[in-house]
């Protein structure tokens, strides 16, 4: 009890003391490096911040950070301020006791500069690592995560233990691990950390890896011991004789080539009377006739000397070009060497995975734009140049429900089967009105469907303007399936791929197991011998057409919502969708699902090869689909027997 | 042997006739002769109308005598235009840096001047060095026949691989239209050394011709186009009268037949594909100086169907007829979006001619297809029929 009574006591006499070890009487001492703070100063101010027990401090950092703290001119005292119109709110920084103030005459903001600010930032991370607020702590990872530093590793590693969020925790010991690969101080750690790293393949790591495995290059005429070799470098290999002697040149190590543009500034220099070197000025018109004058020129002792052929090539033997890794211990280089092999392999299988993803939703999109036009071109034979802008019509169909329906999700569930009819609608008018009359003259319908493409075309041009509408997905299709850093596929395409997979279904079910595809295929197969087992071939041509019409309006919202919506966006598929048809085997459903499949993969592979430039995947692609129809005239998935005709 | 031809194809005369005409009054009215009825940019168009007309009878050819609707004879004017728009750029671009250069204090060395030359043109899409297929863009006589044998070429690979392996009707459309697809992607690359969708311009500068007015050398042009209009067109009518025509129009009507009856089909086939396409890149050759510049739209699978579309519309299997589509539906396109045809006030809504020209031209092109399957040409057959008591059939 008695020991309880000393030590408040003991309080009561320390709490003055303490007192004079306020935030405030810390600040003073440095009063003038925080109220006109420059990058020279405030390593000084933070450092001594660092090191004080005082609350208070991230709280007071911020403030300064963010030009809060402003110092009454009088007493020099600093205070935490909130501008209200011309007057101040002043809080005081050890008490946070408001007073208002009615101008700020008197006081003096502090405006650390953004080389300064962003210094403080930094500073406030060690704090902010172990807030008892998780957004701020977040924050402060992400700073580190973004500008990651020597002096960050410490406070991270301190910070760990304490951490009750288990994401963050994990968060923390993830950053730890890059930290101590990059900035350890003990080899063994680092080589730990840089193996514990291997498997990772985020952007982040790979970041890290790369920065242990900087290399510079360097020429000497041996290799100093202490150095830490990359590679060494052999001309005409890894880098040009040219390349070479440029280097040894800007160490100082051999005399200047003389270019062709000193050649020229030298001549233009010593011109005299048209002449120069004792040569009319108008005959230097050929790189020849410049060299002799420039010989000239050397021989006088007016220009400097070419290097000859023999002295570069002394040169260049006499010195060795290698790159150095910047990190001087060779254990550590060897185990991030390590690290990025066996990042590269999951890397290459990460991309390829990608790849094939990418692949899969490219063939989903052209089987959804060419299944229909596989109905109506494969079963009835049918050209129909008007497809495309049947997409078109499906995809504007859904903008102008989203127009009236706000709610996405609503709008896009009825917009789907809106789409199918109108779309459907459309198909059987055309087909009532037009290519019923041209059955027997297949050239004669591409003609007349293509004059009604033009229509439809300049029609949506005419109603919704030229410039692209957006169909904007439900938020639950918004953003995208992410494994790692490589490989991700956004939502809409998965949504587009188990469609393309469900229409496959249907079409396969409405074609073989219902009565409406036994009198399609018995139509196809023998309109008259159909005709005279009680089938109506002109109901089942309208009804088929109408069908692959719909499907394409479906496949216009499907692609509508990942790409935008413009009156040309048909055009954009028709040809596709025609290879496809005519790759994959006229007149078959598996056929055009093996086309779309060729001819996605097939583009995305090529893509692949040459990344930036997707006009020439899709150049080589059509090439491909002209040779590939060398080969298997009737496609992948060719009719055989009576069925096929001719 | 001339005189059975003539005698034959009593048409042939009748349409050099009415070209010589109107070549004849278009140049008296022109501005260069001094009456300047006719504005320079309309004696252009009219000049381009006549290269029109000749892209139009070869096209007829391809389809209306022979069967193959061929959704690429664009794409071969196209590149026709390209050909020699490499050389009126490069040649011009020259002349430019010949004068730009003569400030420099050191008389320019041919490496600099290919340089300069190289940063003008490709600077617009990132580049200064000449790609492989500029070789020869320096000399005329090169570029002139890279008009002929470049289209020739493609067409005769092209048809080749197509016509071999029995591509026929609607499938070798579908293919002809990916190869046009496929060439104004081609077209359409940066890299690929064309100046990407920038295309060619300045073309209307013919170097060497500085110093003429745009009247004259228009003039120039028309009459250029005109004789070439008027030999193809005899060319034409020679290649599809006679023997070698009876065959080529049996392989329109049944190609088996003829195959059956011991004739090489896709030795036919393929000769009328590339002479077609040969004619077409003249065409457009002559075409692109008139209009000034040429771009990978101007390629693309679209501009292939329009032709199918005038030879429709002026009736297949003539070759006045494809002349007369193409003149008709060009000069309207022209008149119709050129935004001075008069708007229709309805009261309620504007019709707006540069809304719905298409509109119009695409029903028209069906009522076309589906009603007058011989196009305007047509109506001279049945006049015909009348003079001749109505029993030709």
């Amino acid at each position: 009890m008695l020991r309880l009574l000393l030590v408040c006591l003991a309080l009561c006499f320390a709490a003055p003391f303490a007192h004079a070890q306020s935030l405030q009487a810390i600040l003073q001492d440095h009063a003038e490096a925080i109220e006109s703070p420059s990058r020279r100063t405030v390593d000084a101010v933070i450092a001594s911040l660092a090191d004080a027990p005082v609350d208070g401090i991230p709280t007071f950092l911020e403030d300064w950070r963010d030009k809060n703290i402003w110092m009454r001119t009088s007493d020099g005292v600093f205070f935490s301020v909130v501008e209200d119109g011309d007057g101040l709110i002043l809080t005081d920084l050890d008490s946070g006791e408001e007073t208002t103030v009615a101008d700020d005459d008197g006081f003096s903001q502090a405006k650390p500069n953004a080389g300064v600010r962003r210094v403080i930032s930094g500073a406030l991370v060690q704090f902010l690592l172990s807030d008892p607020d998780i957004s701020r702590r977040i924050a402060a990872l992400e700073s580190i995560g973004r500008d990651p530093s020597a002096d960050q590793l410490d406070p991270l590693r301190a910070s760990i233990d304490g951490e009750p969020d288990a994401d963050v925790l994990a968060r923390k010991q993830q950053l730890e691990r890059q930290l101590t690969a990059q900035f350890g101080t003990d080899t063994d750690a680092r080589i730990a950390a840089i193996n514990d790293l291997s498997g990772d393949l985020s952007v982040e790591v790979r970041g890290v890896i790369s920065q242990i495995l900087t290399t510079r290059q360097f020429v000497a005429a041996s290799i100093p011991d202490d150095t830490n070799v990359a590679q060494i470098l052999v001309i005409d290999e890894d880098l040009t004789a040219d390349e070479a002697y440029q280097l040894l040149v800007a160490e100082g190590l051999a005399p200047a080539t003389v270019s062709t543009e000193d050649i020229v500034s030298t001549l233009t220099a010593q011109i005299a009377d048209g002449q120069v070197a004792g040569v009319a000025v108008a005959t230097l018109d050929t790189d020849a006739a410049r060299y002799a004058a420039y010989e000239t020129l050397v021989a006088n002792g007016d220009a400097a000397p070419f290097v000859s052929p023999e002295e570069r090539a002394a040169a260049l033997d006499a010195h060795t070009f290698y790159t150095a890794y910047v990190e001087p211990n060779s254990a550590i280089t060897d185990a991030a060497e390590d690290a990025q092999a066996a990042i590269s392999v999951q890397l290459g299988v990460g991309q390829t995975f990608d790849l094939t993803l990418d692949a899969l939703s490219l063939a989903s999109i052209y089987f959804l734009a060419a299944i229909g036009l596989a109905i109506t071109f494969g079963v009835m034979g049918v050209i129909n140049m008007a497809h495309g802008e049947f997409i078109m019509m499906g995809a504007y169909t859904g903008y102008v429900v989203q127009q009236i329906v706000p709610d996405y999700t609503v709008s896009i569930l009825i917009a789907l089967p809106l789409a199918f009819m109108v779309t459907f609608a459309a198909g059987v008018a055309m087909e009532r009105l037009v290519i019923r009359h041209l059955y027997h003259r297949p050239l004669e319908t591409l003609l007349a469907t293509f004059g009604i493409a033009i229509v439809l075309q300049q029609l949506a041009k005419n109603i919704f303007g030229t410039q692209a509408r957006p169909l904007t997905s439900p938020d639950w299709l918004a953003g995208a399936w992410v494994l790692n850093d490589v490989v991700q596929i956004s939502y809409i395409r998965i949504a587009i791929f188990v469609l393309a997979l469900l229409f496959l279904g249907l079409i396969l079910f409405i074609l073989k197991r219902t009565r409406l595809g036994l009198e399609v295929r018995a139509v196809t197969q023998n309109p008259g011998m159909a005709a005279s087992m009680g089938i109506n071939p002109d109901r089942i041509n309208m009804l088929t057409f109408g069908l692959g019409s719909g499907i394409a309006g479906i496949a216009g919202v499907a692609i509508g919502l990942y790409a935008k919506v413009t009156s040309e966006m048909g055009a954009d598929y028709i040809v596709q969708s025609f290879m496809t048809v005519v790759v994959g085997g006229v007149g078959n459903v598996w056929g055009t699902l093996a086309g779309a499949s060729l001819i996605g993969f097939t583009q995305k592979g090529i893509e692949w090869f040459n990344p930036s430039n997707t006009l020439a995947a899709q150049t080589y692609m059509i090439l491909f689909v002209i040779l590939f129809i060398q080969f298997r005239p009737k496609g992948i998935v060719a009719l055989k027997g009576r069925a096929a005709g001719d | 042997m001339k005189n059975t031809f003539i005698a034959r194809n009593p048409s042939v005369l009748w349409f050099l006739l009415a070209l010589a005409v109107f070549t004849v009054v278009v140049t008296i009215l022109s501005e260069a002769t001094g009456f300047g009825l006719i504005s320079t940019s309309f004696l252009k168009t009219l000049g381009k109308t006549l290269c029109l007309c000749l892209v139009a009878i070869a096209m007829d050819v391809v389809w209306g005598y022979c069967g193959i609707l061929s959704l690429g004879h664009f794409a071969f004017f196209g590149i026709g235009g390209y050909a020699i728009g490499m050389w009126l750029m490069y040649a011009r671009t020259e002349g430019l840096v010949q004068v730009s250069l003569q400030s420099a204090a050191l008389p320019p060395t041919p490496q600099e001047i290919t340089d300069a030359i190289g940063s003008q043109i490709f600077g617009v899409v990132g580049s200064s060095d000449f790609p492989v297929i500029w070789a020869f863009s320096h000399s005329l006589t090169l570029q002139l026949l890279a008009v002929i044998l470049v289209p020739g070429l493609l067409a005769l690979i092209f048809g080749w691989l197509a016509f071999r392996s029995r591509v026929t009707g609607v499938y070798l459309s579908i293919l002809t239209q990916a190869m046009t697809l496929a060439m104004s992607l081609y077209f359409f690359q940066n890299d690929t050394g064309l100046r990407g969708n920038n295309g060619l311009s300045g073309l209307q500068n013919i170097p060497g011709l500085e110093d003429r007015s745009q009247a004259v050398v228009s003039l120039w042009f028309f009459w250029a186009s005109a004789v070439a209009l008027a030999l193809g067109y005899v060319l034409f009518a020679y290649v599809v009268s006679g023997k070698f025509g009876s065959v080529v129009r049996a392989i329109r009507d049944n190609e088996a037949r003829v195959r059956f009856l011991g004739y090489h089909v896709e030795q036919y086939k393929l000769f009328i594909f590339t002479l077609t396409a040969m004619v077409a890149g003249i065409a457009g050759a002559l075409y692109y100086p008139q209009a000034g510049i040429i771009n990978p739209a101007e390629i693309a699978p679209i501009a292939s169907i329009y032709l199918a579309v005038w030879v429709a519309i002026g009736g297949r299997g003539r070759l006045y007829g494809a002349v007369i589509g193409a003149a008709l539906v060009s000069l309207l396109s022209s008149w119709f979006t050129g935004g001075s045809a008069p708007d229709i006030n309805l009261g309620f809504y504007v019709i707006k001619w540069t809304d719905w020209w298409l509109v119009l031209l695409g029903l028209s092109f069906v009522l076309v297809t589906l009603y007058f399957p011989k196009g305007i040409g047509g109506i001279f057959d049945a006049l015909d029929r009348k003079r001749m008591g109505g029993d030709a059939s």
